[in-house]
C-alpha cells in the first residue's frame, strides 16, 4: 500500500482511497451510491442535509459521510434499516417545513428531493405541513428566488462565493426563520454584486431559484463547480 | 514586574489588609446589585465613619457568594458571617452591633447553615472575598502565583503533565479531558496558535460563568496565561455575551490591569513569553456558545457550527490551532498548578475529579450558586444546600443541564453527579442548570417548554434541528390542547432519537433530552394528557377551559 | 344484489379536481379484469347517495377542505376496512392547500377568493358548507392505511396497488410513486 493511501471497506467492498477522502468521495469513487442533497461536488462541504449518514463499525453513532473523512480500517454501512428510517425522516421534516407542492412547481419532475421521497418509498408525510409564505423575490431581470421551497442546503451561497466568487447570497435569521438573501437583503433586481451568472439555479436542488420561462430540466447542472473547478485548475 | 516582585505585592498587601479588624464583604454583582447593593456600600461606608471604626473596618465591593435570592448579600470577616437581604436602613445597626459590639444581628444571618456545608470551593475560592477590581486582592490570595511558577520552574510540556495528571475535565459541557486537549494543541505545529475562553453562557437561568468573571476575573485571565504557555498561543480572545455588560467591565479592567503589571504582554513578568488578549462579543445566541460558531464569530462571520473534524486543536481561528476552553474549566487551573495534578485528582471521585459549579434554580428553598464536589448525589444538593422544595411540596423532577438537560425523577436522586452518571440516565453536565420542579409543574408542559426553547435557538443548518424540532413541538402543541393521539408517543419518542442521533452540533444532539427523559420517566403524565385529556397540575389545556367556560355561561 | 365473492370497493371525491378518478379510470382494459373482482359500492360514478356498511377499501380523492367533508371521511373511516389516500390532495393537501399559505381564517380565504379576486358580482356563497380552517390531507383527520400519491396518480400505480392488496401481498413504495 502506498503512503498515503487508506485502505477500508464499504458496504463490504474493499476501497483504496488516498488520505483525506471524505466517506462520500470514497462511495462515489467505488460506484456505492449515498442518498445527499446539500452536497455538491466541488464546493465546501456543509453537512446540513444529513441524507448522507453512515454507520461505522464499531460505533453506536451515526456520521455523516460527506464530512467524515476515511480512516484506515474502517467498516463503513451505507444502507440499513435504520439509515432508510432515518433519512425518510428527513424526508419528511424537509417537505414539512415549506410548501413544497410538486404539482405546480417549476422544478416538478426535475427535482432532487421529490426525487429521493420517491427512491426512499415517502409517500407521505407524517407530520403537520407547514404551508409558510416566505417573500418571493422576482425582481432580477430572470432568476427567481422562491423561500417557500427552499430547504436552505446553502448550495446556492456557496456556488455564489466559492465559485462565482461574489458572495451574492447569504443567510438571515435562524432556525426554522432562516433565508436565503441577496446582498444585505435587497431585492435580487436592484443587487450590485449579482453577475446574473445563473450557477445558484444550475445548482440549486429543488425548484427555490429557478430562471424564468426556462424548464428547470435545462437550467440545472449540478457538476457547474467541478467544471469550473477543472478548468481553472489546468 | 519581575517574578519575583510579585511575591513582595502579595506579602505588602496582606500586610495591608492585616491592618483590619474586619472585613464588611459587600456583593455587588449582578445579582445583588437590582436588590441595592450599592446602596448598601454606600451605608456601610458611610456606617463605619459615623461610628469611626473605619481604621479597623474594610469596606469591599466583592463578587458573588451564591445566595442570590436573598441579596444584597454581605459578609463580615472574620468568621465568614452571611447577611441575607441587607437593606441601608439596617446598616447602621449591623455595623453598631457587630463590629462595635461585638454581637451578629441574628435575624439577619443567612436563615441557612447547610448551603454551604456540602459545597466544596475551588473555582469560586475568591468569589465574595475580593474585590474583584483590585488585582492586588487576588495577587494577595495567591493569584499569580502558578503562573509564576510555571515560568520559574516548569515546562510547558511539564504544565501538560500535571493539568493531564488531575483527570479535570472540560467544564463547558461535553467534559473532554483538559489535558488531553493541550496536548492535541501544543503538539500542532502550525502557528500562531490561539486560545478562546468561553464566556457566552447561553443557557437561561444559568450564571455560574458570568458570576465567575465578575467575582474573579483574574482567575480566567491567569488560567489562559497557563494554558497559553502550556500549548505555546500567543494570543487569547474571551468570547463574552454582550448581555453581560457587568462581567466584561470587571473583566476589560482586569486585563488593563494585568498589562500594566505585565502580566500580559510582549514580555510577561520580563520573560521570553509573550500573551495578550481581547474580548469579543456574542450577540446572545444559544448556539453562539458552540466551539466552532466561536470560532465563525470571532472571524467576524455568522455564528453556526461547522462539522468536525477539523478540530480546533489542529484548525480552529483562521485555520490555526487553537485551544477552546469554557472559563470555569481555565479558573481550575491555578489551583491544579499551585497543588499539583495528583491533589486536584483526589477531589471528587476517581473517573471524574474536582467540582462542578451548578445554577441551583427552581422551586428550591435555598436556589443560588453552588460548587460541589463531583460525585455528590442529586439528593444533597436538592435537599441539602439547596434546603429541599419549596412550601414543603412533594418532590417532582430534577431538570439537570439546561434547557437540553434530563428531567430525572425521585427514583434517580441517590444518582452521584459526573458525566458518565448523568448521560447514562438522559441527562448531561451541560453548563450546570439544575432546575427543581414540584408537583406543580407538568412535565409534558416542561418538555414543550424547553423544546420552544430550541426550535427558537436553532441556528437553522441542519435538517433534524432545524424541521425535526418543529415538528416535535407540533405533537406537543396538539397534546397539551386536546388532540394527542396515542401515536404522538411513539411519534416523539423516534423524532427525538432521531434528532439526537443525527443533528450536527451539540444543541440539536442534546435538544430532545428533556422529551425523552420525561417521556422515559413520566410516560404516565402523556397518557393522562392524550387519553383523559387531564393535566395533573393544571397547566395545560387552557384553551378548552375557556370553552368550557364560556358554554356554561 | 351484494356479491359475496365481490371485494367491495368505494370512492370519495373530497376536494379535488376529479383527475384521480380520471385516472382511476384511465386503467382501461385493466378495469374489466377489476370488475370480475370487485364490487362498487360507492362513488361519485355510481348514483348511491348513503356511504354503505361493510365497505373493504374506500379510495378518497381529495383534501378535507369543508365540514360535510370532513364528517363525510369519518363516517366512511369507521366503515372501511382498507382506507387509501388516492392523489396528492389527499395525500399532502396539495393545489387545494395552497389557500393554507394564505392565512387560517375561512372568512378570509373566501374574501380573497369572491370578493377581492372577482371580476364579476362580488359575493360570498352562503348555501355551502362551512370551510374548515386549512384543508387538510386525509391522515391529518383519519387514520389512512395507504398512500398512491401523484398529481394526478399513474393509472398503472392504481392499478399495482389494488392488485397486491387483493392478493394480500404487500406494497412497497419505494421507486414507484412520485409527488407531482
Ligand atoms: C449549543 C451549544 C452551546 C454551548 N454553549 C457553551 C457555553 O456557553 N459555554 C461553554 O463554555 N461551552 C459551551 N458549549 C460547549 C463548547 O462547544 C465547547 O465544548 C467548550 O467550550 C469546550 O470547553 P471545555 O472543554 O473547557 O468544556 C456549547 C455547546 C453547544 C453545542
Ligand atoms: S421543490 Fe421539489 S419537492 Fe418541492 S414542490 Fe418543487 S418539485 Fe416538489
Ligand atoms: S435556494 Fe436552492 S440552493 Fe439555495 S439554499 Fe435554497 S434550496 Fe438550496
Ligand atoms: S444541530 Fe441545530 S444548532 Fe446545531 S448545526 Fe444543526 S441546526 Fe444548527
Ligand atoms: S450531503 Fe452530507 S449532510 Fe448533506
Amino acid at each position: 500500500m502506498s503512503a498515503g493511501t487508506v485502505k477500508l471497506k464499504i458496504d463490504n467492498i474493499e476501497v483504496n482511497v488516498p488520505e483525506g477522502t471524505m466517506i462520500l468521495e470514497a462511495a462515489r469513487a467505488n460506484g456505492v451510491v449515498i442518498p445527499t442533497l446539500c452536497d455538491v461536488e466541488g464546493l465546501t462541504a456543509y453537512g446540513g442535509c444529513r441524507m448522507c449518514m453512515v454507520e461505522i463499525h464499531g460505533s453506536p453513532k451515526l456520521f455523516a459521510s460527506c464530512v467524515t473523512p476515511v480512516s484506515t480500517g474502517m467498516e463503513i454501512v451505507t444502507q440499513s434499516d435504520k439509515l432508510k428510517e432515518y433519512r425518510k425522516m428527513a424526508l419528511q421534516f424537509i417537505l414539512s417545513e415549506r410548501s413544497h407542492i410538486c404539482s405546480v412547481c417549476v422544478a416538478n419532475n426535475s427535482c432532487e428531493l421529490q426525487k429521493l421521497a420517491n427512491e426512499l418509498g415517502v409517500d407521505h408525510v407524517q407530520f403537520e405541513r407547514e404551508w409558510t409564505s416566505f417573500p418571493v423575490d422576482s425582481t432580477h431581470d430572470f432568476l427567481v428566488l422562491d423561500r417557500n421551497r427552499c430547504i436552505l442546503c446553502t448550495r446556492c451561497v456557496r456556488v455564489c462565493d466559492e465559485i462565482e466568487g461574489v458572495h451574492t447570497l447569504d443567510l438571515k435569521l435562524r432556525g426554522k426563520d432562516e433565508q436565503v438573501i441577496v446582498d444585505l437583503d435587497d431585492q435580487w433586481g436592484e443587487s450590485t454584486s449579482c453577475t446574473s451568472c445563473r450557477k445558484c439555479a444550475k445548482v440549486c436542488p429543488v425548484g427555490a431559484i429557478y430562471v424564468e420561462g426556462e424548464a428547470l430540466s435545462e437550467t440545472k447542472d449540478k457538476n457547474v463547480a467541478k467544471f469550473v473547478l477543472s478548468r481553472r485548475n489546468r | 514586574m519581575k517574578l519575583a516582585d510579585l511575591q513582595k505585592i502579595a506579602e505588602h498587601e496582606v500586610d495591608f489588609q492585616r491592618a483590619y479588624k474586619h472585613r464588611i464583604n459587600v456583593c455587588c454583582s449582578s445579582g445583588c446589585v437590582p436588590f441595592g447593593a450599592l446602596k448598601v456600600l454606600k451605608a456601610f461606608e458611610d456606617a463605619v465613619k459615623e461610628f469611626s471604626v473605619e481604621k479597623d473596618c474594610k469596606v469591599a465591593k466583592t463578587g458573588c457568594v451564591g445566595t442570590c435570592s436573598v441579596g444584597p448579600a454581605v459578609i463580615i470577616e472574620p468568621g465568614d458571617y452571611l447577611y441575607q437581604s441587607v437593606t441601608p436602613e439596617r446598616v447602621r445597626e449591623t455595623v453598631r452591633d457587630h463590629i462595635v459590639l461585638g454581637l451578629p444581628v441574628k435575624d439577619m444571618l443567612y436563615h441557612s447553615e447547610d448551603f454551604f456545608k456540602k459545597q466544596h470551593r475551588l473555582v469560586l475560592r475568591n468569589a465574595g472575598k475580593i474585590d474583584p477590581s483590585r488585582i492586588e486582592d487576588y495577587i494577595a490570595m495567591g493569584g499569580y502565583s502558578a503562573i509564576v511558577k510555571c515560568l520559574a520552574t516548569m515546562t510547558p510540556q511539564g504544565v501538560i503533565y500535571e493539568v493531564t495528571r488531575s483527570g479535570l475535565r472540560g467544564r463547558g459541557g461535553a467534559g473532554f479531558p483538559t489535558g488531553q486537549k493541550w496536548s492535541l494543541v501544543a503538539r500542532s505545529h502550525s502557528t500562531p496558535k490561539y486560545i478562546v475562553a468561553n464566556l457566552d453562557e447561553g443557557d437561561p437561568g444559568v450564571f455560574a460563568n458570568r458570576t465567575l468573571a465578575e467575582a474573579d476575573p483574574h482567575a480566567i485571565l491567569e488560567g489562559m496565561l497557563i494554558a497559553a504557555y502550556a500549548v505555546g498561543a500567543e494570543k487569547g480572545y474571551i468570547y463574552i455575551r454582550a448581555e453581560y455588560p457587568l462581567a466584561i467591565q470587571t473583566l476589560q479592567k482586569a486585563i488593563v490591569q494585568a498589562r500594566a503589571m505585565t502580566l500580559l504582554g510582549d514580555s510577561v513578568l520580563e520573560t521570553p513569553f509573550k500573551f495578550d488578549l481581547e474580548l469579543r462579543f456574542g450577540a446572545g445566541a444559544f448556539v453562539a456558545g458552540e466551539e466552532t460558531a466561536i470560532l465563525a464569530s470571532v472571524e467576524g462571520r455568522r455564528a453556526m457550527p461547522r462539522p468536525r473534524p477539523p478540530y480546533p486543536a489542529n484548525s480552529g481561528l483562521w485555520g490555526k490551532p487553537t485551544l477552546i476552553q469554557n472559563v470555569e474549566t481555565l479558573a481550575n487551573i491555578p489551583v491544579i498548578i499551585q497543588n499539583g495534578g495528583e491533589w486536584f485528582s483526589k477531589v471528587g471521585t476517581t473517573k471524574c475529579s474536582g467540582t462542578k459549579c451548578f445554577s441551583l434554580t427552581g422551586q428550591i428553598n435555598n436556589p443560588g450558586l453552588i460548587e460541589v464536589p463531583m460525585g455528590i448525589t442529586l439528593r444533597e444538593v436538592v435537599f441539602e444546600i439547596g434546603g429541599g422544595i419549596q412550601n414543603n411540596r412533594p418532590f417532582k423532577a430534577v431538570l439537570v443541564g439546561g434547557p437540553s438537560g434530563g428531567c430525572l425523577p425521585e427514583a434517580l436522586l441517590d444518582l452521584p453527579i459526573d458525566y458518565d452518571s448523568l448521560t447514562k440516565v438522559g441527562a448531561i453536565m451541560g453548563s450546570g442548570g439544575i432546575v427543581v420542579i414540584d408537583d406543580q409543574s407538568c412535565m409534558v408542559d416542561t418538555a414543550k417548554f424547553f423544546t420552544d426553547f430550541c426550535v427558537e435557538e436553532s441556528c437553522g443548518k441542519c435538517v433534524p434541528c432545524r424541521a425535526g424540532l418543529v415538528k416535535v413541538q407540533e405533537i406537543f402543541n396538539r397534546i397539551t390542547t386536546g388532540d394527542g393521539k396515542v401515536e404522538d408517543i411513539a411519534a416523539l419518542d423516534k423524532a427525538g432519537n432521531y434528532i439526537k442521533e443525527a443533528s450536527l452540533c451539540g444543541l440539536g444532539q442534546t435538544a430532545p433530552n428533556p422529551v425523552l427523559t420525561t417521556l422515559r420517566y413520566f410516560r404516565d403524565e402523556y397518557l393522562e394528557h392524550i387519553v383523559d385529556k387531564k393535566c395533573r397540575a393544571g397547566k395545560c389545556f387552557r384553551n378548552l377551559v375557556k370553552e368550557e367556560e364560556v358554554e356554561d355561561q | 344484489m351484494p356479491d359475496p365473492a365481490k371485494v367491495r370497493v368505494a370512492t370519495i371525491w373530497l376536494s379535488g379536481c376529479s383527475g384521480c378518478h380520471m385516472s382511476f379510470l384511465d386503467q382501461d382494459e385493466a378495469l374489466i379484469d377489476l370488475a370480475q373482482q370487485i364490487q362498487l359500492v360507492y362513488s361519485p360514478i355510481v348514483d348511491i347517495k348513503v356511504f354503505p356498511e361493510n365497505v373493504d377499501v374506500t379510495l378518497v380523492e381529495g383534501a378535507v377542505a369543508n365540514e360535510d367533508q370532513q364528517e363525510l371521511l369519518k363516517f366512511a373511516r369507521v366503515r372501511t376496512k382498507i382506507l387509501i389516500s388516492l392523489g396528492d390532495c389527499a395525500v399532502t393537501g396539495n393545489v387545494t392547500g395552497l389557500r393554507n399559505s394564505l392565512s387560517n381564517s375561512p372568512q378570509a380565504t373566501l374574501t380573497r377568493a369572491f370578493i377581492e379576486t372577482a371580476d364579476v358580482n362580488p359575493q360570498i356563497p352562503t348555501d355551502v358548507p362551512a370551510l374548515l380552517p386549512k384543508a387538510l390531507p386525509l391522515h391529518e383527520v383519519v387514520k389512512v392505511d395507504y398512500y398512491i400519491p401523484g398529481c394526478p396518480p399513474p393509472a398503472g400505480l392504481i392499478n399495482w396497488v389494488i392488485g397486491r392488496l387483493m392478493r394480500g401481498l404487500p406494497v412497497n413504495m419505494e421507486g414507484r410513486s412520485k409527488f407531482g
